[in-house]
């Protein structure tokens, strides 16, 4: 048969194509993404790099990291840098994957007894790891027994809360932060007739613009998020100063209860089933992918995370800007502060006292005023200090670009509150899934606002309560 | 005069055998047991508390409604993903089976996508159906009418993952049924025409009885694929939403342990699931031993 002697060429051209990066395996180690085959590379370049070890014992520090790039780039920087600075320590940055799939690998890595000396985990995996007592290291302890000047009056509050003991101990070191913005194309406010630079501040002057906008060249799409339940629950709920979950949203206990399928949320949820159903809103999924919806024209006005800065400034081919997340004028007190997104980093449990001091000086090189204004511009995510904060905004930066300014805004608003200062749920990132299949039910008109609220709400809490279990035996 | 090999060592046989069994312990036995273990067990992500809990992690599972529903959908997707990556496939081979000019780049341009990873199978199909910027969903929105919304449109969803993972599948399908049609003597085809039974009967009284051992081999080997191996795909289309409408056994198995990190609770639903392929296994065993001569 002809076909059989057709394939087997090809399978053979196919394999060489697959072994050939192989020669070049040394050079573009840390660009080499998510394959296995850019694992075995690591592997296969770590082994060589412990081979090429002078005798003077340099410590090394593994660090499994999440960033794609250009944020891998700004990693793979800041440890050239730090490793360039002093001889005693390297730090050996290794990209692992998803947010999920680095805190698996972390987790995976620990119970096989090899874990990273730091791990970068995504905010909601917080509670996971916080639980994890003797697993983790908390950073203020690290940072005493190591004798690095450390003040964490000194961090941004709205920041580091969220990754602090209610006492106020920092445990993690924040990395990448952002909050939730409203992205806006400006010339199509300008063909819809509204003044893009008053963009709406209210929820229902939103509704407005965008059934302006939809009828105006925006069919499917008057306006949109990503991450529905970041911005629909969790945001939501803390810029109008309403509980999602007793006990301070999980961070004063794991016996935590939630709570957010009371007014302020279902009439939130009601206005956008009414909404989706012209299209005046239209759902976006559960996580970021839709994105490009903005950056392609189709929606004018959408909510994601401020991290959203450099995909929109190199890909928007439109007048652009952005504004705080809306509020419905009838809550009381609101806007309140917004809540971050992002990431930070993690010391795992069990290393030598030298691996730690090294990860210590590690960190404070991280914090050192001038290196976050540096990463601040060249990423657009948030300083963690308030020194770099200070010093951006007086070398004149945030007039250029407001844009990278409104997140520190929205964190800053206010002092954060009970409602306002972080979350801290067991199995967030399930309970994130079991949240959007509920609102999910309700936008396809299977459910009312308020089944659906109920719904997530009791879920949730059959989740919470199994992780209460695990942790607390 | 027979002549027969003679092993006069008594444990050659048995060593012979030691990788092969080596292999299947280390990959199958151990890992099911462990998996059998875990289930009994309440613990924590990093493994830090453990206790046993006998049959609370199965109690819990039936008494989730949910899982009653992840089981219907599960029989949906791999219903509609047999009977129609079987159904197509076999008119593709049938259609291959003719003197055909250029079978040869037809038959390997069918076989081709079997060499496509899942997950970038599911990447592919979850782009060309994207609402707002997809080719299909373009051409459904726009020429045809049809509001494509697989993001909250459950039935728009199930169609989705459901044609990937036929189209995926039917390369595999296709080399089997080639195979089994090839295997019909031609004479027998040949004395049915001459006696004057047209295209149609000929296939459904001779053609399609003599596939049925490849048929039945296939159902079985479908529906565990479309029970097993579809994780990646529906993980990167659909991630088993709009609601639970794509949820199946297997990633609920996945989305339970890997991101609810309920590892006990995962491993009884792959107990379950192990069941459930063992009977699946049993059932082809019995049937082609009976049905295999014809």
């Amino acid at each position: 048969m002809i076909y059989s002697e057709n394939r087997f060429p090809l399978f053979g051209i196919m394999h060489q194509a697959d072994g050939f990066p192989g020669v070049f395996a040394g050079e573009n180690i840390r660009r080499n993404d998510m394959s296995v085959r850019g694992f075995m590379l690591g592997m296969a370049a770590a082994v060589l790099l412990a081979a090429a070890t002078p005798a003077h014992a340099v410590v090394e520090l593994q660090w499994w990291h999440a960033m794609t790039g250009g944020n891998n780039d700004v990693i793979v920087k800041l440890a050239e840098e730090f490793n360039a600075s002093q001889s005693d320590y390297k730090v050996v940055p290794t990209y692992k994957g998803s947010y999920p799939d680095t805190m698996n690998a972390g987790i995976a890595a620990f119970r096989a007894g090899n874990a990273p000396h730091i791990l970068q985990v995504f905010e909601v995996g917080t509670a996971t790891m916080m639980a994890a007592t003797g697993a983790v290291k908390p950073v203020y302890v690290m940072m005493k027994e190591a004798g690095e000047t450390f003040d964490s009056n000194a961090y941004l509050a709205a920041i580091t809360g969220y990754y602090s003991t209610a006492k106020g101990e920092m445990l993690s070191l924040p990395f990448n932060s952002s909050s939730m913005v409203m992205w806006i194309n400006k010339d199509a406010f300008r063909k819809a007739g509204l003044d893009p630079d008053k963009p709406p501040k209210t929820w229902p002057e939103v509704f407005e613009a965008a059934k302006k906008l939809k009828a105006s060249g925006h069919p499917t799409c008057g306006f949109s998020n990503a991450w529905v339940t970041w911005a629909n629950i969790e945001q939501l709920s803390a810029w109008h100063n309403v509980p999602l979950s007793t006990k301070a949203n999980g961070l004063d206990g794991f016996d935590t209860v939630l709570e957010f399928n009371h007014d302020l949320q279902v009439k939130h949820l009601a206005n956008l089933i009414e909404l989706q159903k012209d299209k005046t809103y239209d759902y976006s999924g559960r996580t970021n992918n839709a994105e490009g919806r903005f950056t392609s024209g189709e929606c004018a006005i959408f909510l994601t995370s401020s991290g959203f800065f450099g995909n929109v400034k190199s890909n928007a081919k439109f007048d652009w800007t952005n504004a705080p997340m809306p509020y419905y004028p009838e809550a009381k007190g609101a806007p309140q502060n917004s809540i971050i997104g992002g990431a930070s980093l993690w010391v795992m449990g069990g290393k030598k006292p030298e691996e730690y001091k090294g990860v210590a000086k590690f960190f404070a090189f991280l914090s050192d005023t001038d290196r976050q204004v540096a990463v601040h511009k060249a990423s657009g995510y948030l300083p963690i200090t308030k020194a770099a904060y200070a010093k951006t905004k007086e070398s004149g930066f945030y007039k250029e670009n407001p844009y990278l300014e409104t997140p520190l805004l929205e964190l800053t608003n206010k002092e954060p509150t009970e409602n306002s200062r972080g979350l801290r749920l067991g199995n967030m990132v399930q309970l994130r899934d079991v949240w959007a299949e509920e609102i999910e039910a309700a936008l396809a008109g299977k459910k009312t606002a308020k089944e659906a609220l109920d719904a997530a709400v009791q879920r949730g809490n059959a989740m919470l309560r199994q992780f209460e279990r695990t942790v607390t035996k | 005069m027979e002549k027969r090999s003679a092993f006069n060592h008594r444990f050659l046989p048995y060593a012979l055998l030691v990788p092969q069994l080596a292999i299947t312990v280390v990959f199958f036995y151990w890992p099911a047991i462990q998996a059998v273990w875990q289930s009994f067990l309440l613990q924590d992500a990093f493994g830090l508390s453990t206790a046993f809990i006998w049959l609370d992690n199965y109690r819990d599972l039936f008494s989730q409604p949910d899982y009653y529903q992840t089981i219907v959908t599960t029989l949906v997707f791999s219903g509609g993903v047999a009977v129609l990556s079987l159904s197509l496939a076999l008119l593709l081979a049938v259609q291959a089976d003719k003197q055909l000019s250029g079978a040869g780049v037809y038959r390997t341009l069918l076989i081709w996508p079997y060499a496509v990873a899942p997950a970038v199978a599911g990447v592919l199909w979850a782009f060309m159906f994207q609402p707002s910027l997809g080719v299909i969903a373009r051409i459904l929105r726009d020429d045809l009418g049809i509001d494509w919304n697989p993001l909250l449109n459950s039935d728009h969803a199930m169609i989705m993952v459901v044609l990937a993972a036929v189209w995926k599948q039917i390369s595999y399908n296709f080399l089997f049924f080639l195979a089994g049609l090839q295997a019909i003597p031609k004479s027998v085809i040949e004395a049915a025409a001459i006696d004057g039974a047209r295209p149609a009967r000929r296939f459904w009284t001779i053609t399609f009885p003599l596939l049925s051992p490849t048929m039945f081999f296939l159902i079985v080997v479908n529906i565990v694929y479309a029970f097993f191996d579809t994780l990646g795909l529906i993980d990167a289309m659909t991630a088993g939403g709009p609601g639970k409408a794509t949820e199946t056994l297997v990633y609920k198995v996945y989305a339970d342990g890997r991101l609810g990190g309920d590892l006990g609770g995962s491993a009884a639903q792959s107990v379950i699931l192990m069941i459930i392929v063992i009977a699946l296994t049993a059932i082809q065993f019995r049937y082609v031993e009976k049905k295999v001569t014809y």
